[in-house]
């Protein structure tokens, strides 16, 4: 079912979250316009389209708000049947959506928590890191195939992606060590393969303005941590 | 494909167990209720579901497939004949996903931070937090619901599903803290759908009984503490 109405995206430049909605619509050639947000000084126009989470990214279809980037990647796949992010068999679509999850919950959110944490806290997140890239290698590795949806870019490719051009930036920040290219041959494979293709690698943020960014977040992150362990 | 046999490792007391129990039950599939002991997980559980190596999974043929939601949608899938589960249109399927993910994100979690609270201050707080929910959820309802019974509208939906399978710990909690979290004021909606829920043949021998449901809470707390001294 093509719906031909006007497409919206409001994100910010270094979400992660907004990207993976970025790289879908490019993959499936869709036009749409892009709305930058300050996430920090939400708009009045980001609170209404998003009420309960107030976050990006939010895609706007003819007029009505779609938000949660995984969320929103099943809707654009349902919308515009061409360059299908998920699997057609119903066996492998339940692998994908897993996957999914587990390269959002356990992939990206323990490196982020890896970067922002101290000591003990940082020890442990790097370990539950650690342990979901070993997953991650494994599943990529029994795959066999040169992304995880197989020849062509997939749901999990997109979902994961984010850690192809910002993991390296979180390890610099946090100075933590996970990608380790001999632990992890497939998963690095997987990440040139990825950030070959023109649509995905056009527009990333720049490696510096992404070192600042999370530099000085990864500070907040810890002094707000300290002030309410003293207050 | 649907005619492989269907296996369901699980056990009575867990929302997300219940999920596919409702599932199953909507489109009247034939299953083998296999009942885990979370405390000491069977062979076959590490074997289907070894990278979580939690409950629920359902097994068909010999194919496992995990997470209570995702097991839903594919439930949705391969058995075209039954009612659909999910909407239609697209939209409406973004709805039912979000508010599932809302659910088991911000809010599911609480209840068992509530069976789990020492003080009194932080359960109050808790409680707190669940009506909250239930105030944005209830407005939820009244949106997809369109004045059908259910979130689906005429029959049983995702969202229903999702939400549903949340009502054994949820009037459990209100037996044990003696406390009323739907209620006719601020909930009234949902406070009508969850007893039109559980009515369904689909959910009525599935949500558990709360007195049933604390106790065994209450045995699995005691065992999983002394499991970890």
């Amino acid at each position: 079912m093509e719906e031909t109405g006007g497409v919206k995206l409001l994100g910010f430049w270094v979400s992660p979250f907004a990207q993976r909605v970025k790289w879908a619509l490019k993959l499936k050639g869709v036009q749409y316009e892009y709305i930058e947000e300050d996430i920090y000084n939400k708009s009045p126009l980001l609170s209404k389209l998003n009420p309960v989470y107030g976050m990006v990214p939010v895609l706007v279809h003819n007029g009505k708000p779609i938000s949660e980037s995984i969320i929103i990647l099943e809707y654009i796949d349902e919308v515009w049947k061409q360059a299908p992010l998920l699997p057609q068999d119903p066996y492998e679509r339940a692998q994908a959506r897993f996957w999914a999850k587990f390269a959002e919950e356990k992939v990206r959110q323990s490196v982020w928590e890896a970067m922002c944490s101290s000591g003990e806290e940082k020890q442990k997140a790097v370990k539950s890191a650690v342990e979901a890239f070993e997953e991650f290698e494994k599943e990529l590795k029994r795959r066999g195939t040169k992304f995880f949806g197989g020849e062509t870019i997939g749901f999990v490719d997109i979902v994961a992606g984010c850690i192809s051009y910002q993991l390296a930036v979180h390890e610099e920040v946090g100075s933590i060590k996970i990608l380790d290219s001999s632990r992890f041959p497939a998963i690095s494979e997987w990440i040139k393969n990825f950030l070959n293709h023109p649509l995905i690698n056009e527009g990333l943020p720049q490696k510096d303005q992404m070192f600042a960014y999370f530099s000085k977040r990864s500070k907040e992150i810890a002094s707000r941590k300290m002030s309410h362990k003293t207050a | 494909m649907a005619t492989k046999p269907v296996k369901l490792l699980g056990f009575w007391d867990s929302p997300y167990v219940n999920r596919v129990q409702f599932a199953l039950n909507l489109k009247s599939i034939d299953h083998e209720f296999i009942e885990e002991n979370i405390l000491s997980k069977s062979e076959l559980l590490l074997r289907s579901n070894p990278v979580q190596k939690k409950i629920p999974v359902l097994i068909h043929g010999d194919e496992p497939i995990c997470e209570s939601l995702n097991i839903v949608q594919y439930i949705d899938e391969v058995w075209t004949d039954g009612p659909s589960i999910l909407p239609s249109h697209p939209r409406d399927r973004a709805m039912s996903r979000f508010w599932a993910a809302y659910i088991d994100e911000k809010w599911l979690p609480l209840l068992w931070e509530v069976y789990e609270a020492k003080e009194e201050d932080s359960r109050t707080t808790l409680l707190e937090k669940v009506r909250e929910g239930l105030v944005l959820l209830e407005a939820a309802f009244v949106k997809c619901s369109k004045g059908k019974a259910f979130f689906g509208g005429d029959s049983i939906g995702y969202l229903d599903i999702a939400l549903g399978g949340c009502l054994g710990w949820l009037k459990g909690i209100e037996k044990l803290a003696s406390v009323k979290l739907l209620d006719e004021t601020k909930t009234p909606a949902l406070l009508g759908w969850a007893e039109t829920f559980c009515s369904n043949e689909a959910a009525k021998n599935v949500v558990p009984e709360p007195e049933k449901l604390n106790k065994c809470l209450k045995e699995f707390q005691a065992q999983a503490a002394a499991a970890t001294k």
